[in-house]
């Protein structure tokens, strides 16, 4: 079984892992951070959406022998030490856009990655953004405020 | 009001550990010694079993266990049964053939269950369920309900439901609507397909269970939004456990919308597994399961007729409707077609007339049962199209030929000619402030505008109305529901004077622990922060029944209420004793038992305190602390309307459908938390504009499923829609002390026929009188490049 190394949350980790272990099942299954979702099977939902060398990338499709040596973050990793969540975890609280809280890990840590890359995006950029992430319960009507909000207190925490 | 009671939209309370990754769903539960189940599923939508073969799946590494549906009758493991009883249009009961939790020699849907294969790890699990080997001989099978009801049809249960049948019932007066229709200035007429659709909660389908050979106690994780009601049906029907045996818990579900209300196979195949096997026995759906497993929804075949008099006023409604039921009966699959779509054909118009006959019918495809909203879409949906077709029937406007019809707002309660009687609303105000919102006068202009980009721009309105909270459980049961239909809760004063509600409603989404907890702060005067609910596990809260057509608020916020009656009436006797007052004398209000007339009071945490030390304590009278229950059976539905007004704009090239405006004006009676009722509004208009654009089941004829997953059923995303404008206008219910009707389904039943409504307005040049749902672009492009065709030639 091969072994790998990486940085999770900040913590340094080692894993023996089978060759079709894939990261979301390391995350879940052997480091116990349950947060990290699977809606589906097809890489579609965007439930398990974590950060790779701080890029969002779907954990469900990713092999974790593929990421010797990488940093990942979850969704558990995203608030600060003393527990203040992340501007963009507060947006969604603020903006009420979260309900059953299925997909709400893989929209916050997708839509923090949109936030860095385009932090001025328009709800069309946001909603196109969003084609990875499926959510049923809202409509998506509150998330795209949350992410309007959350993009806009991480460029005035700047 | 408080700065946290009712009317605030104070953000939740549940938000913080969903955003933190701090959920728990039954998924991220792991037990000690667990074991790891993955079900063996039929490839074939109808075959006879000749053999399974097991022993190379045996041993293979990791497995623990394989078993078939013969091991479970062995142990006289029994079928998942029907909750509701529905009568044939004779009398005779409805057919009820068996469900088992694995079949025995036949299977009769794709992904029917045929055995369990529990091994160390699920992948060593799936890999062993490679090797079951199953000789399948493969029988015709039957998709479509109206096929089934042919005479040479496949039969899916043979004698156990001959014809495929499993019943044909009727509501109404027949001879008054004949006679209604005689004397019709003219008919309106409809056939319509309302689409099957996949409910697809986020979270997949998931359960463990677990039992301790100590006590011979059984626990069941699951991912349901009824736990109490698992447990009476798996308990008493199908595994023969004590329920004092039983505990079945249910933590944070990821999303329902129905799905999660029935009992399924998986269920009591991993609680019976675990006492087998004395180790735990986990299961998670895959989402390809899903799609095949979980019950669909809707699925009706209908014909409709309308009799007008001269003036464009309703005479008689006239429903004939198929309803497929799949292979088994699900659940509550027997009361979706009856008593929540024909009582609910009365509509928001005074239609005095009105006959329906409904057939359920058995096919070889996945179980049929409740999706958001519950047969009221579908009554709602044949309503607002009928209407729509005979105001161009008429030549009368689409929103006059309505308003002719409305119920008029005085005229309440209102008794339909269908069975229910509604306590209130106006549904000429939503109408109006919806058309004022959505711009309708200006609409002509936008159709212009449209028209010079090359587009077709249509607007529908819906005017509608449906049910919430079915009850009460004695007419419900002569009616033949199987189970009560009211709701329990407990307040649990705590001696500092925090708050913990129990309570039998579920959430899963809706925001119950801030709801409740504001309902709760109103009465008490504390702040929300100093409450708690709790749910979803039977061996802390009261006897529930759950959380389904939109009831929590109605049913089990009124429950709650009730309890903090029990505790203020107690609470007040603490005060008085303290206070040295008569009790008639005490008033309680913004958290104070004051006595009337001076500046003599007790605070509520100080009369908690002494109901738990109850040193200076009328002892001889009342008994110490503070903790009441409630059990409350309302004394009829709520009726929740109103209007929903939607504009679409079609690109003729491509036939894409595009929602530019929608807007939502909803009568969900009195509001607990403005912010959280716009979020299930608009929750449920995406899943209404799903139903109408994208999504559609669809199953070859073979009866093998052809959208069996989210590269081919189309799930609305982001872009897919709108931003979606929602706003309340409130009418009280009359009977229950919250005054609140419900609003997790207002969405998915007004909306889809404002879509469509609009989609046909769009396309009305065209030739166009009804579309069925999905208007996906493919039917729409054939639409209008068929009529250019047509024209060109």
């Amino acid at each position: 079984m091969p072994q790998v190394s990486m940085t999770v949350n900040g913590r340094p980790i080692k894993a023996d892992v089978e060759g079709r272990t894939l990261l979301v099942q390391l995350l879940r299954e052997k480091l116990g951070l349950t947060g990290t979702h699977v809606g589906c099977d097809t890489s579609q939902c965007g439930a398990c959406v974590v950060h790779v060398d701080g890029k969002s990338a779907k954990s469900c499709t990713l092999l974790a022998a593929q990421l010797d040596g990488a940093n990942i973050t979850t969704i558990e990793g995203l608030a600060g030490a003393d527990g203040k969540l992340h501007p963009m975890q507060e947006a969604f609280r603020d903006n009420h856009g979260l309900q059953c809280g299925f997909c709400t890990p893989g929209m916050v840590m997708s839509a923090v990655d949109l936030a860095k890359t385009n932090p001025n995006a328009s709800e069309h950029e946001i909603r196109e953004w969003l084609e990875g992430n499926i959510c049923r319960c809202t409509g998506y009507h509150n998330i795209v405020k949350s992410i309007q909000a959350g993009a806009a207190a991480m460029q005035a925490a700047k | 009001m408080g700065a946290d009671g009712i009317g605030a939209a104070v953000r939740r309370k549940e938000d913080v550990r969903f955003l933190t990754g701090r959920g728990t769903y039954t998924d991220d539960i792991s037990r000690h010694g667990q074991t790891h189940a993955y079900i063996v599923r039929s490839s074939q939508p109808h075959a006879a079993i000749k053999r399974i073969d097991t022993s190379k799946a045996l041993a293979a590494p990791g497995v623990v266990a394989v078993f078939t549906g013969a091991d479970m009758a062995a142990d006289g493991v029994g079928g998942l049964p029907c909750g509701w009883l529905i009568k044939n249009k004779d009398g005779s009961p409805m057919k009820e053939p068996a469900h088992p939790p694995l079949v025995v020699d036949r299977v009769r849907h794709v992904g029917d269950q045929v055995a369990v294969v529990i091994a160390e790890t699920k992948a060593q699990a799936k890999d062993a369920a490679e090797l079951v080997e199953i000789d399948f001989e493969p029988l015709p099978a039957v998709v479509d309900s109206l096929d089934a009801l042919k005479a040479a049809a496949p039969q899916v249960h043979g004698d156990a439901a001959p014809g495929n049948l499993c019943y044909d019932w009727e509501l109404g007066d027949k001879a008054a609507v004949d006679a209604a229709f005689a004397k019709a200035h003219k008919v309106a007429k409809i056939d319509l397909f309302n689409n099957r659709l996949i409910p697809n909660a986020m979270e997949p389908r998931a359960a463990t269970g677990d039992y301790d050979p100590a006590s011979g106690d059984y626990t069941l994780y699951t991912t349901s939004q009824n736990p109490h009601v698992i447990r009476l049906l798996m308990g008493a029907f199908v595994l023969h456990i004590p329920e004092s045996k039983l505990r079945v818990y249910a933590p944070d579900v990821g999303g329902g919308f129905g799905s999660k209300i029935y009992h399924y196979a998986e269920e009591a195949i991993v609680t019976w597994a675990a006492g087998k096997l004395k180790r735990p026995v986990r299961w998670t759906a895959d989402r390809s399961e899903s799609f095949m497993s979980d019950a669909h929804g809707r699925d009706h075949h209908s014909h409709a007729e309308l009799a007008l008099d001269k003036d464009g006023k309703f005479l008689a409604l006239r429903v004939a409707t198929v309803a497929n039921m799949g292979a088994y009966l699900s659940t509550f699959a027997s009361c979706i077609p009856t008593y929540l779509y024909a009582t609910l054909l009365a509509g928001v118009y005074t239609t005095p007339a009105i006959y329906a006959e409904v057939k359920a019918v058995f096919t070889n495809t996945v179980p049929v049962d409740a999706y958001r909203g519950a047969g009221r879409p579908e009554a709602t949906f044949l309503i607002e199209r009928l209407v729509d077709i005979a105001a161009k029937e008429m030549g009368m406007d689409r929103v006059e030929i309505r308003r002719r019809n409305f119920i008029p707002t005085d005229a309440f309660p209102y008794q339909t000619p269908v069975a229910l009687q509604y306590d209130s609303g106006d549904y000429f105000s939503t109408l109006e402030q919806a058309q004022k919102t959505a711009d309708w006068t200006g609409f002509e202009a936008r159709r212009a505008e449209a028209k010079k980009r090359g587009k077709l721009r249509g607007i529908g309105v819906s005017t509608y109305l449906e049910a919430c909270g079915i009850a009460p459980s004695n007419i419900a049961g002569a009616l033949g529901a199987r189970a009560g239909l009211y709701e329990a809760a407990t307040v649990r004063v705590h001696p500092t004077g925090s708050v913990t509600i129990l309570t039998g409603s579920h959430s899963h989404g809706q925001g119950h622990e801030t709801t409740f907890a504001q309902v709760v702060a109103e009465t008490l005067g504390i702040g929300i922060d100093q409450i708690d609910v709790v749910h979803g596990d039977t061996n802390k809260i009261p006897f529930g029944m759950g959380t389904y057509g939109s009831r929590s608020l109605a049913v089990g916020g009124t429950a709650i209420v009730k309890a903090l009656d029990k505790v203020v009436n107690k609470a007040k006797k603490i005060a008085a004793h303290l206070l040295e007052a008569s009790v008639n004398d005490i008033e309680f209000k913004d958290g104070k038992f004051t006595v009337v007339g001076t500046d003599k009071s007790k605070t509520f945490g100080e009369i908690a305190l002494t109901a738990y030390v109850p040193h200076n304590y009328p002892l001889e009278e009342l008994e110490p602390g503070l903790e009441e229950n409630a059990f409350y059976d309302p004394k009829n539905f709520t009726f929740p309307g109103g209007c929903h007004i939607a504009e679409v704009e079609i690109d003729p090239d491509t036939g894409v459908t595009k929602v530019v405006n929608f807007t939502a004006v909803d009568d969900v009676g009195r509001v607990i938390n403005p912010m959280i009722v716009e979020g299930q509004v608009q929750g449920g208009v995406a899943q209404g504009i799903g139903q109408a654009l994208l999504e559609n089941c669809v199953y070859d004829k073979s009866g093998q499923l052809i959208t069996g997953s989210y590269m081919d059923y189309a799930m609305p995303r982001a872009d897919d829609l709108p931003s979606i404008g929602v706003a309340t206008h409130v009418t009280l219910c009359t009977h229950n002390p919250l005054g609140v009707k419900g609003c997790g389904e207002v969405g998915a039943i007004g909306s889809p026929p404002a879509v469509i409504n609009a989609v046909v307005d769009a396309l009305k040049d065209h030739g166009v009188t009804h579309m069925d749902m999905p208007a996906s672009p493919q039917k729409v492009w054939s639409v209008i490049n068929g009529a250019r065709r047509m024209a060109a030639e």
